[in-house]
């Protein structure tokens, strides 16, 4: 049987944000994948150190409309890494309930988009509907839908009020229900298990080899959860479980994502009912020079910064890598010998989030593309080769 | 007269009639889904804009068979449902038009088959290869189910003997009727290609397959022919198993019950499920689908 080149992107009605695949397939079935990234690079690590400390905190708030608490927040831990500071209780509780609140309303995006490339957009519509309700709560709590613009570094910039609590937590408990039918609604559906089982497995090898993060590996059984690994804000605080499951399909990875919905609702509201007294910001004056990591854990797993200071009130570097960058290499081992139908949904199923992954991207002045991403890596690799011989180190 | 019957009641009627079902569809589908829905003229005004459209023919494209695909489609479903109109008011049609019928209606889908290919887009012709495996899955079923009011009419194959066959009591009130008309719902769900049977037209998948290149007149004049299907079938199982529309008295009332009941039926069904894969379908099509049509044609025989 011939080859045929079936291209997806760099616009397609899959996707929301431009990106460009090429599946070769035999009949339905695909047998190879090239990937081609870069179509969306905006330079934030560069313009980010052009901004001063606390401009930057809203610089990397635009990297993502849908983790746009993940990478503020990576970001002021890795500036509050730097030197030795101490965030007050009320605030980390603050910051936890504006990440968890952002991973619900990620997971729900997630549902909807994922029903939708089933087909299925009764599920779409539903759990669209539901995220209004979340983004109501987040509202209430921040002033916006998206971007909250909550953070900085030393604590939060906006205080909640006591009021609003009851009204939140109210919200908060009407969609449980509803969440609850749509849960049944997907996991108990014969046509979705047909569908979805033994579909785009990643296998626990895999996912391990190829570093996945966050409810990709989770799914693959690899309980590898930030906030349970290296505790930050307030979730060692309560009890709250981590989802792991075993068969690493896209309906595992659809089970883990709807099951830490209700343990995220659980932590919500904990933090909301028992939220400390105290200042909401350190008051940083100056940042002495150093560096400093920050890792948390985003919706669609760890998102990493890494910020230097030279004294000065602005970072000499910044880092940042996406939870969608370690991810993302997995669809090429799950792909294989799938067909065209399940190929869109294997690779939503990653939960992609491109601009946050896309960092950089090499063109001439005609806009050739002469670097991606895997010929940087090479490069790297090649270079590092080198420097190994001329070290006389093997 | 031939001319009247084919333009008046197998064109204007069947087309107001087909997008009427087709606002229904959307309006329940919203309502389900916590939307508003479209206004009463949408599908209208979509036509008459698809048709004010420029028309693009892709490059390396076969120009005729591309153009001319939408024209043989929408020809096929005028036949068709000028065929029903004529068998339910005017005449006694003729022995052997269940077959011309049954013929007519697989001109839809080897319409599109036709337009896809043509394109010559890869896309399209996975839509088009596609929708060939589900004609092949569904057209032994739905056969099967078709057969059984022929059966039960005492082995006319002419229209108008199954509609007067069934003046003392309908089919569907039997239980091969029942079953036969569980497994013709679920070809006509594959016919209309809606969800979970829509495979040749995935949009999230292969972006509207067969269709894919169509634009303007071309693109209207299939939506048209859809829209068409989507009266004619639900037509032809009211005909097959309800004894056709009955517009006397109290009747009307029933008629129209029992074709918004099988629309309302193909509306939820389309709502409550995800596509399904190619090959699930094929398999659904053959296993159980054709083992509940055969049992149905088993009970018909023994005249139950």
């Amino acid at each position: 049987m011939g080859k045929t080149i079936i291209p997806i992107g760099p616009y397609h009605p899959l996707q929301e944000e431009p990106e460009f695949f090429t599946l070769t397939v035999e009949g339905e079935t695909v047998v190879d994948i090239d990937v081609r990234i870069g179509y969306n690079h905006r330079g934030i690590e560069k313009l980010s150190e052009m901004k001063t400390f606390e401009n930057s905190t809203f610089v990397v708030e635009r990297i993502c409309g849908i983790c746009s608490t993940s990478h503020p927040y990576a970001y002021t831990r890795a500036v509050e890494d730097i030197f030795p500071m101490e965030v007050s209780m009320r605030s980390k509780y603050i910051r936890t309930i504006i990440a968890e609140g952002e991973r619900i309303h990620s997971h729900l995006l997630w549902l909807g988009l994922a029903g939708h490339f089933l087909g299925y957009n009764t599920v779409y519509m539903w759990a669209w509907k539901l995220r209004e309700e979340i983004l109501d709560v987040m509202e209430i709590l921040s002033g916006n839908r998206n971007n909250y613009a909550m953070f900085k570094p030393g604590g939060v910039r906006r205080d909640i009020n006591a009021e609003d609590i009851p009204i939140c937590i109210k919200k908060i408990d009407s969609i449980l229900p509803t969440l609850n039918m749509l849960k049944k609604a997907v996991l108990d559906d014969p046509v979705l298990h047909a569908r979805l089982k033994g579909v785009g497995v990643l296998s626990y090898q895999d996912a391990i080899d190829f570093s996945a993060l966050g409810p990709t590996s989770r799914a693959s059984g690899v309980a590898r959860d930030v906030r349970k690994d290296s505790p930050y804000g307030a979730y060692q605080e309560m009890e709250w479980d981590m989802i792991v499951t075993k068969n690493g399909d896209v309906f595992d990875k659809a089970v883990v994502r709807i099951l830490e919905m209700f343990e995220t609702a659980k932590i919500m509201k904990y933090c909301l009912n028992n939220l400390p007294d105290g200042e909401i910001d350190a008051k940083i004056k100056d940042i002495p020079p150093g560096e400093g990591i920050g890792h948390i854990e985003a919706p669609r797993g760890e998102t990493f910064h890494y910020v230097k200071s030279d004294g000065t009130n602005r970072p000499m570097r910044h880092k940042v890598r996406a939870p969608t960058f370690m991810n993302f290499p997995t669809y090429k081992a799950t792909v294989k010998g799938q067909t065209i139908s399940d190929a869109t949904i294997i690779l939503a199923a990653i939960d992609p989030c491109y601009c946050c992954t896309e960092r950089i991207a090499v063109k001439d002045v005609k806009g050739r593309m002469l670097y991606d991403g895997q010929d940087l890596i090479r490069l790297s690799r090649e270079k590092t080769e080198k420097m190994k011989q001329r070290m006389g180190v093997r | 007269m031939t001319f009247v019957y084919l333009l008046v009641f197998g064109f204007a009627a069947t087309a107001v009639l087909g997008l009427i079902t087709s606002w229904i569809d959307r309006k329940v589908t919203a309502r389900v889904q916590y939307r508003v829905g479209p206004p009463f003229l949408q599908p209208f005004i979509d036509i008459v804009k698809l048709l004010g459209k420029e028309t693009v023919i892709p490059e390396g494209a076969s120009k005729v068979t591309f153009l001319i695909a939408p024209v043989i489609g929408i020809s096929g479903v005028i036949a068709v449902a000028t065929l029903f109109w004529v068998n339910q008011f005017f005449s006694e049609g003729f022995v052997g038009d269940w077959i011309v019928a049954i013929y007519l209606l697989a001109i839809p889908s080897l319409s599109i088959i036709l337009g896809g290919f043509a394109s010559r887009n890869p896309l399209a012709s996975l839509g088009s290869s596609r929708e060939m495996k589900l004609v092949i899955a569904y057209e032994l079923p739905f056969i099967l189910a078709a057969l059984v009011p022929v059966i039960a009419a005492g082995g006319s194959i002419r229209l108008s003997d199954i509609i007067n066959a069934q003046a003392g009591g309908v089919f569907a009130g039997n239980i091969s009727g029942i079953l036969a008309l569980i497994v013709a719902i679920m070809c006509v769900q594959a016919k209309l290609a809606l969800v979970p049977f829509d495979i040749p037209e995935a949009e999230t998948e292969i972006v509207g397959g067969a269709l894919l290149e169509y634009s303007g007149p071309g693109l209207a004049i299939f939506r048209l022919m859809k829209n068409m299907l989507f009266f004619t079938l639900p037509f032809f199982l009211i005909i097959l198993f309800f004894g056709g529309l009955r517009l006397n008295g109290i009747n009307i009332l029933w008629t129209i019950l029992e074709y918004v009941g099988i629309v309302a039926i193909i509306t939820v069904i389309r709502n409550t499920n995800p596509r399904v894969r190619i090959d699930q379908a094929v398999r659904f099509f053959w296993g159980p689908m054709t083992l509940l049509a055969v049992a149905a044609v088993v009970l018909a025989l023994k005249g139950l």
